[in-house]
């Protein structure tokens, strides 16, 4: 196989990063460089994480990343294959600063372009970090999503399910909001789980009774909530066992939720009899040790290879956009001038929507 | 400008606030504007998401926007913008994500609108959502100067 060297580029989010790879025949990818600007430091001082939204900002960082990226890598334009750039979905401003920055590249380069979509950046990976071998189940797990896939190709998920409300990153920082704790909750709750009792509130495990890998945790948010107010009611405020105990109730609660629905989504997987069957849990929540411990002993039951892709692969990049670019531009896939950006883009059309409220409407 | 009119709601449980969302849904026309209120847990996305997907030719997940900041959607008549304004720093922003002009063309229902500040849409439906005297029950209060709303609140809610 033909050596290829991607440059990527991501501005679909909160932050602006590009990224030079590079596959020498068939080994594993090597990430000559991956920068990422964003604004994490002042994410704290707000009640959530600051988004950069505007267009102009992303527009102005790219060129900077850009250059960035080659330097790193120390290499020229003249030495990449190919520009790799996220065409959705997104916030359509950023997402259209990125493609409009990589067709300039494109077009004064002369060099392929090829759009990827976000969320396959992210499905993808487990191949970068580990080689892992189609089909295999990811669980996409962050801020903003919550689903699970059979990841078979480049082009080609199946969603087994997902979240129908609220995203467990999402419900970890809101969670935190609810008890005066730092942003971003995922790492303030869990610290402070670990100090508590998990058993003293007993929070549901919404959809546990149902059939099928959909989650819900939206009703697990107000649950807390009422048993915030119920304490404050009764004693006026909360001692701080108080909010360690809430903390590890409803750690334990997404906990027991994500191993359960793992394990069926792992059933529907396993029926297709993968030769190396493989679960790869992406996103900002694999982070949580408790949530990753769980999903670890639920795959070494059933035998089944586990890997969490290193954090700073897994929260927003172009190493992840450059791999997936890697993989359509391998397939043949090249875009052309008219590549649009797509604010919505499911990775997977065939399979039926998450209508929340645990409902099934008539299917499409 | 005229005083605001209010009426009050007690919505018992989440379907009947999903049935409310509904029927209000059918009524709205492009450059509608939904003002969702209320804390963490009252409901709102709760609300906007049994609406949208009423209005939905094709079943399509509705997701919570507090990260991505905006959800659009094909309505039958116009787009439909769900988003969520929490995580904006400044006024300013709301420009940046297009709202305004989705004020004008849109049906557009906004969580967390005192981070509009004075660019909230005077034509706007205020819906404020606080708990119930149960769990699963919510008090909602409605206000509007616009007159357009005057009727339709009627008819919807007597």
């Amino acid at each position: 196989m033909r050596t290829l060297t991607i440059l990527g580029l991501e501005s679909s989010c909160d932050d602006t990063a590009a990224a030079v790879l590079r596959q020498t025949g068939d080994a594993r990818p090597e990430i000559l460089s991956s920068v990422v600007m964003g604004q994490n430091d002042l994410h704290a001082a707000f009640g959530g994480v600051v988004p950069e939204i505007a267009a102009r900002a992303h527009a102005e960082r790219l060129d900077g990343c850009v250059i960035k990226a080659l330097d790193q890598a120390g290499l020229s334009l003249r030495e990449i294959d190919a520009v790799a750039v996220t065409a959705g979905p997104g916030l359509i401003g950023g997402v259209i600063s990125g493609v409009m920055c990589a067709k300039g590249i494109a077009l004064g380069a002369g060099l392929p372009l090829v759009g990827v979509n976000h969320l396959a950046g992210h499905a993808l990976t487990p191949r970068l970090t580990d080689g892992a071998a189609y089909p295999y189940l990811m669980l996409l797990v962050s801020g903003g999503h919550c689903q699970f896939l059979i990841v078979r190709g480049a082009d080609d998920f199946t969603r087994l399910g997902g979240t129908i409300d609220d995203a467990p990153g999402e419900a970890f920082d809101k969670t935190a909001r609810l008890l005066g704790l730092p942003q971003p909750g995922g790492p303030s709750v869990e610290l402070q789980a670990k100090q508590g009792d998990p058993a003293r509130f007993r929070f549901p495990r919404p959809l546990l009774d149902r059939p099928g890998c959909d989650m819900s945790f939206s009703g697990l948010k107000t649950a807390l909530l009422r048993a915030r107010d119920g304490l404050i009611a009764e004693q006026g405020g909360l001692t701080r066992a108080d909010r360690a105990d809430l903390c590890a109730g409803f750690q334990a609660a997404m906990r027991d939720v994500l191993a359960e629905k793992t394990r069926r989504a792992l059933a529907l997987y396993r029926a297709e009899a993968p030769a190396q069957p493989m679960l790869a849990v992406a996103g900002g929540v694999a982070a949580n040790l408790a949530i990753r411990g769980a999903l670890e002993t639920v795959c070494a039951e059933q035998g089944i290879g586990f890997t969490a892709p290193p954090l700073a692969l897994c929260t927003d990049n172009a190493a992840m956009i450059a791999y997936a670019g890697l993989e359509r531009f391998r397939s043949g896939h090249v875009d052309d001038m008219t590549l649009a950006a797509r604010p919505r883009w499911p990775l997977d059309r065939g399979s039926p929507p998450l209508l929340g409220s645990g409902k099934k409407g008539a299917k499409a | 400008m005229s005083l605001p009119r209010v009426h009050h709601l007690t919505l018992p449980d989440p379907k009947q606030t999903a049935g409310f969302a509904v029927r209000l849904g059918a009524c709205l026309q492009p450059g509608d504007v939904l003002l969702l209120e209320g804390p963490i847990g009252a409901g709102k996305t709760h609300f906007a998401r049994a609406l949208i997907q009423s209005l939905l030719a094709q079943p399509e997940d509705v997701p919570s926007p507090t990260f991505t900041l905006v959800q659009i959607y094909d309505g039958p008549d116009c787009e439909i913008w769900h988003s969520d304004l929490y995580r904006l720093g400044h006024p300013d922003e709301v420009a940046e994500l297009g709202l305004i002009d989705a004020f004008d063309t849109a049906i557009c229902l906004v969580e967390w609108p005192d981070r509009l500040g004075v660019l909230a849409p005077e034509q706007a439906l205020h819906l404020s959502f606080e708990p119930g005297a149960t769990d699963d029950a919510r008090r909602l209060t409605l206000r509007w100067t616009d007159p357009r709303w005057t009727d339709l609140i009627t008819e919807l809610a007597p």
